[in-house]
């Protein structure tokens, strides 16, 4: 007797609140019709309509072998989060994070997605970072209708496979990365290359799309060594790089990464080929690890650099201090505490574009998230500056993918030196499909 | 690389692996020798000494060997402790049941993994090598560390099989396993021989875990692969022998290095496993072990 008094009352309140939303949605639309055609007066004119939080669910890699980057992606968020609402939040709302662990496992991933859509009921998705999760959870996010936000690197996005909630509009993806390097390595480090990667979806983005890059500047790849990301010894694969190897091209994940380095320095000792590697071999690692002086003159993709740059703009300089690292890319609160610099902006910028697109598309609630997936396709550029402490950024809204600036960095006096900046034309491909054809 | 510096590297890795293993598989050989218990939760006190050797290194200053070595006897003593009061609060009160044991050890296995989690954090953090030696050979560089940790696993196999096979301890370990029963009616105080058993089990673990994490990283997860392959060596030697778990140790060690290097580290764990299952089939009672009483 008393469960059905409950649950009816239950039911009861759910029926008028649902009801005063849509009386209030539609008081809202009347009143902002007007103001949408007008432009941005509308964002003040919509604070009255509604204070409850926007929520953002963050599928953050807390644990697994995601962990270090999750932990900063999660530091990068809370300062960026912290930034928008202390500048009046999104649409005059403030922004609520709602933090799930996947894990760093895809099927983990797809479950801490579903529980955004039906559970937490937020507003986007939004953080993940290992391809295979973002594969994994993104069928999830279409099935839901939830915008999916992803700040992952992988070309999944951009190869228009997923699904037209998916979007990576914070980060460059691997094949756009992978383009604009390739002319400086054919020129500067060698012609015959040697490629180490982890066995699976990001590394399979290095395998497929380095050989043609390189071909086309008249370098060759002369061997793919694959590496389970789980892998903790790394020796044992070392005698399948070619004598004649000119560059090696590393980019290795997972808490392994300071091993393998190590041990290709054991290996190789200073007798070795040049090393062109992706920051991810060490990302979060102190390149002044005992074991790694062998690293000295070798060069690095990096994202955002690591360590301050002489020419760091006012942006940038503030965007490192709101996040809190220090001159040497490390936490300031533990010089030993190395960030994961080189992706954790695209996390600052992602948040930026969602704000952008919700703002764009007079985003009151979920019942808008279709305009929003439309807003955020309509987006072409984002200008440096504050929001976008990286540099500039392109964005096309049929692979939902943005193209911006890469930087090759030296190691030179144990410090990561930006030796090259790509322009954003370095890395644009031609589109392999459009995601604005697929039903809302 | 031509066809012998290949396949020196390749036994290289191999003893290094088999060193490493036959450590901890011993551990895990002999808690389930005297006490017929599954220790599930083995692989986390593996982890346990890294992670705790990290800790006792990175506590000590000064020349890198200092905090090792510190690291090589704090971390093991800290693990057995910790082992002797699971034993006292759980293992004991299950009466060593074979079947509630084994459940009891998985949730060990979780709250040890995930106190790790939550007081270590899930980083993979380095502990520097006492020495950093590198053998320098024609056709490639080796760490000298990674020599000097199949010497150091040599001797600390050669120490335990003097303690079980040559002390009284060893012998009253040895009655408790011929037969539990009798010993306690001879006055051998079984209850204290399996709660010292399992805490040497748990140690040699640690100690195993100490030597070779200077050459990878202390990591909360790191306990799942030495635990798997403990098992596979313990079948294949015939649970509760020593003789037997030293040999299993060296085959799959080196087998699993030559065949990683000549082939792939997939295949190698599917011949190790398909190895395992072939044991199970046609001498279940292991290589080396006697058949079921």
């Amino acid at each position: 007797m008393t469960d059905n008094r409950d649950s009816s009352s239950i039911f009861r309140k759910k029926i008028s609140r649902r009801s005063t939303l849509k009386g209030l949605g539609a008081t809202a639309a009347g009143l902002v019709a007007g103001p949408i055609v007008a432009g941005p007066g509308f964002v003040r004119y919509a604070q009255a309509q509604s204070s409850a939080p926007i929520k953002i669910g963050f599928q953050a890699h807390r644990t697994g072998i995601g962990a270090a980057y999750g932990r900063w992606y999660e530091k990068t968020t809370n300062a960026a989060i912290k930034a928008i609402n202390d500048a009046g939040g999104i649409t005059g709302r403030p922004v609520e994070i709602i933090v799930e662990d996947d894990g760093t496992d895809p099927g983990r991933g797809a479950e801490v997605v579903g529980k955004f859509a039906t559970q937490h009921k937020v507003d986007v998705a939004y953080g993940t970072l290992f391809s295979h999760v973002v594969i994994g959870s993104a069928p999830v996010a279409g099935e839901f209708k939830l915008p999916y936000f992803v700040v992952s690197e992988g070309h999944h996005v951009a190869s228009t496979k997923l699904n037209r909630y998916v979007f990576q509009p914070g980060i460059t993806d691997v094949k756009s990365q992978i383009q604009a390097m390739a002319p400086w390595i054919a020129a500067n480090a060698g012609k015959k290359v040697c490629q180490i990667f982890p066995d699976f979806a990001f590394g399979y983005d290095h395998r497929d799309y380095l050989p043609p890059a390189l071909k086309a500047q008249g370098a060759d790849v002369v061997a793919q060594i694959a590496i389970p990301p789980t892998e903790s010894s790394f020796t044992k694969y070392f005698p399948q790089i070619p004598s004649d190897t000119d560059v090696i091209y590393h980019v290795m994940v997972g808490p392994a990464v300071l091993t393998f380095v190590k041990e290709l320095g054991e290996f190789y000792g200073s007798n070795r080929p040049q090393l062109f590697g992706f920051i991810d071999s060490l990302e979060a690692v102190d390149i002044n690890s005992p074991g790694l002086e062998f690293l000295d003159g070798s060069h690095f993709w990096e994202g955002a650099p690591r360590y301050a740059q002489a020419d760091d703009s006012d942006a940038m300089k503030a965007y490192r201090a709101a996040v809190g690292i220090d001159d040497n890319g490390a936490s300031v609160d533990d010089p030993k505490d190395v960030s994961t610099a080189a992706h954790m902006f695209g996390c600052w910028e992602t948040l930026y574009v969602i704000k952008k697109a919700m703002e764009d598309a007079g985003y009151k609630g979920p019942e808008d998230r279709a305009k929003l997936v439309e807003a955020t396709e309509a987006l072409t550029e984002f200008a440096e500056g504050p929001e976008h402490p990286q540099g500039k950024k392109t964005f096309n809204g049929k692979i939902h993918q943005c193209f911006g600036i890469q930087n090759i960095s030296k190691v030179e006096d144990g410090k990561l030196k930006v030796v090259h900046k790509t322009s954003i034309e370095d890395g644009l491909y031609e589109p392999e499909g459009d995601y604005t054809t697929q039903a809302l | 690389m031509a066809f012998g510096p290949h396949l020196l590297l390749a036994t290289l890795e191999g003893l290094v692996t088999a060193a490493v293993l036959a450590l901890t598989a011993l551990g895990l050989s002999l808690v389930f020798g005297v006490m017929r218990v599954v220790n599930v939760a083995h692989g986390e006190f593996f982890m346990l000494g890294a992670v705790l050797a990290w800790a006792v290194a990175s506590a000590f200053g000064g020349h890198p060997a200092v905090g090792f070595v510190a690291a090589l006897v704090v971390a093991p003593l800290i693990v057995g402790a910790l082992a002797l009061v699971a034993d006292l609060l759980v293992l004991k009160r299950l009466n060593y049941n074979p079947e509630a044991t084994i459940v009891a050890t998985i949730g060990l296995l979780y709250i040890i993994q995930q106190a790790a989690l939550s007081f270590y954090g899930p980083e993979a953090r380095p502990v520097e090598a006492p020495f950093s030696y590198r053998v320098l050979l024609p056709w490639f560089g080796y760490s000298g560390y990674k020599l000097a940790v199949i010497g150091a696993s040599i001797l600390l196999l050669l120490a335990t099989w003097f303690v079980l096979a040559r002390t009284r301890i060893g012998m009253v370990m040895r009655a408790t396993q011929y037969d539990s029963e009798t010993a306690q009616a001879f006055g051998i105080p079984v209850d204290r021989v399996y709660a010292g058993v399992f805490a040497v089990g748990a140690m040699l673990a640690a100690v195993a875990a100490v030597l070779i994490v200077p050459t990878s990283q202390a990591h909360y997860l790191m306990g799942r692969d030495p635990l798997l392959l403990s098992f596979i060596v313990v079948i294949i030697g015939g649970l509760g022998s020593l003789r037997g778990t030293v040999v299993a140790a060296l085959l799959i060690g080196v087998s699993d290095g030559i065949i990683s290097v000549f082939f792939s580290p997939t295949l190698a764990k599917i011949i190790a496993t398909l190895a395992v299952a072939m044991v199970l089939v046609f001498r279940p009672q292991g290589l080396f072990g006697t058949a079921a009483r």
